[in-house]
């Protein structure tokens, strides 16, 4: 299988997988603006969300899937790259790429950490600070969960932190996917730098707007 | 203008380099970058030292020949300039220049400023040609080529093979190269017939010779001295996909 191993082919499944990640960003945070809508909201979107283990499997395996091939291909083209470049430069002067482009592996794996520790917390429910039990209408309580663990200042600048790591992944990654997929020409490389990184900006403030609305006092139990 | 040079100096393949200081003394604003290096060699040669080796050819900024890093920037930095075409009117008296070879594990150093380039040629004889029968002369304008493919296959064209690209890619690839070649040729009537296999056959050759992968960093274009657009990128990308399901 010639895309699994040419130089092209991998980049070409980074970019699908990335794009199928930048989904599920876009759904997350959709479902999780229902905390807005207070318990009522958020409870009924979750209990909805779980009625149907079949699917919740099915979609976990996909994304897990996914998130598997974009991080096996990330570390392998990075070491490769690595290797391909020796950088025995004693003086280097970058003219256009970024802190976000060549870091991409280093915010990559951060999010990833952040992945581990939010599904550890709100999904495993294995981190002390969370809180279980149900609400007035017998759903489990996301909402008491997530309004107690954000009211810790602690998490709340973690969850930020990773959020600023997202942004820097996907200001680069955007523009990048839609480079590899070809859908680019002269006249649209640099509006989708633009555009890449106002898109990347606006979901890190979106994310962020949760635990800040919640530190704030703005969302109480 | 006087001037203060950090040159890399390995005397062969596999031999262990390191930057020497020069001075140049009384430069003229109007020599050419080459011109200074070979006043600089002159006054080596009668101090009985070895000079500066390093590769040049048509001076006119057209052949690709010429090939360092100056002051961290493939070419040194002045926008679609080659050294050669590089004035010393760029640079003020008193200034530190650190002169180095491109650097990539598909260039090894041959000596001081010259690196084995020969990875690219690889990359061309892979693909980057079109298959013709010989005979008769053509008739002239046969083949119809509209103004708009030709003026786009001429920009890519414009690519002269000498390797910033590479230099300057955080990767070491050659992708800014390889893609101005494929897109050229797919882009004319002539080249289409092969487009498929060409672009698997040359970016086949890219990875063999040791080139990196692109991550689309877009310092090649910058470095380009003939502005090659990362578009053509793109475009390799597409007649990439196009031959997968072929």
């Amino acid at each position: 299988m010639r895309i699994l191993t040419s130089s092209v082919g991998r980049k070409i499944l980074m970019s699908i997988t990335g794009q199928l990640l930048i989904l599920f960003i876009l759904i997350h945070l959709i479902g999780n603006s229902t905390i807005f809508f207070g318990p009522n909201g958020i409870n009924a979107y979750a209990e909805h969300l779980h009625s149907l283990p079949p699917l919740v499997w099915a979609f976990r395996l996909f994304m897990g899937a996914a998130i598997a091939v974009h991080i096996c291909y990330g570390v392998m083209l990075t070491l490769e790259n690595k290797a391909a470049n020796p950088g025995a430069y004693a003086v280097k002067k970058n003219l256009k790429a970024s802190f976000a482009s060549e870091n991409m592996i280093w915010t990559g794996l951060l999010v990833l950490a952040f992945i581990v520790y939010h599904l550890l917390q709100f999904t495993v429910h294995g981190t002390p600070d969370v809180v279980i039990g149900l609400d007035s209408a017998n759903r489990p309580d996301v909402f008491r969960m997530v309004v107690t663990s954000f009211g810790n200042g602690l998490i709340a600048l973690a969850y930020a932190f990773a959020m600023i790591m997202l942004f820097l992944h996907l200001s680069h990654g955007i523009p990048s996917f839609l480079q590899t997929m070809g859908w680019n020409n002269e006249k649209t490389i640099p509006a989708f730098g633009t555009g890449g990184k106002v898109i990347s900006a606006v979901l890190m403030l979106a994310y962020i707007s949760i635990p800040a609305v919640i530190l704030a006092g703005l969302l109480k139990l | 203008m006087n001037l203060t040079l950090h040159v890399w100096r390995q005397s062969g393949p596999n031999q262990p380099g390191k930057l020497e200081q020069y001075d140049a003394k009384n430069v003229s604003p109007d020599q050419s970058f080459l011109e200074m290096l070979d006043e600089v060699n002159e006054q080596l040669i009668k101090e009985g030292k070895d000079p500066i080796v390093f590769d040049h050819d048509c001076r006119e900024g057209i052949c690709g020949m010429c090939s360092q890093v100056i002051n961290g920037v493939p070419h040194g930095g002045q926008e679609r300039t080659t050294v050669c075409q590089l004035h010393m009117r760029n640079f003020s008296d008193g200034d530190t220049i650190y002169i180095e070879p491109w650097r990539a594990l598909a260039f090894p150093v041959i000596r001081d400023l010259i690196v084995d380039r020969s990875g690219l040629e690889k990359i061309m004889q892979a693909g980057g040609y079109t298959s013709c029968h010989t005979g008769g002369v053509a008739d002239g304008n046969a083949i119809l080529v509209p103004k708009v493919d030709a003026d786009y296959a001429m920009d890519a064209a414009e690519c002269i093979g000498c390797g910033a690209c590479v230099a300057a890619c955080p990767n070491g690839s050659a992708m800014l190269y390889t893609s101005a070649k494929v897109a050229q040729l797919a882009a004319l009537p002539q080249g289409k017939a092969e487009a498929a296999q060409r672009v698997c056959a040359m970016t086949d050759a890219m990875q063999e010779a040791g080139f990196g992968n692109c991550s689309n960093h877009y310092e090649c274009q910058a470095a380009c001295p003939k502005g090659i657009n990362v578009k053509f990128i793109a475009r390799l990308n597409r007649e990439y996909q196009k031959a997968l399901f072929k």
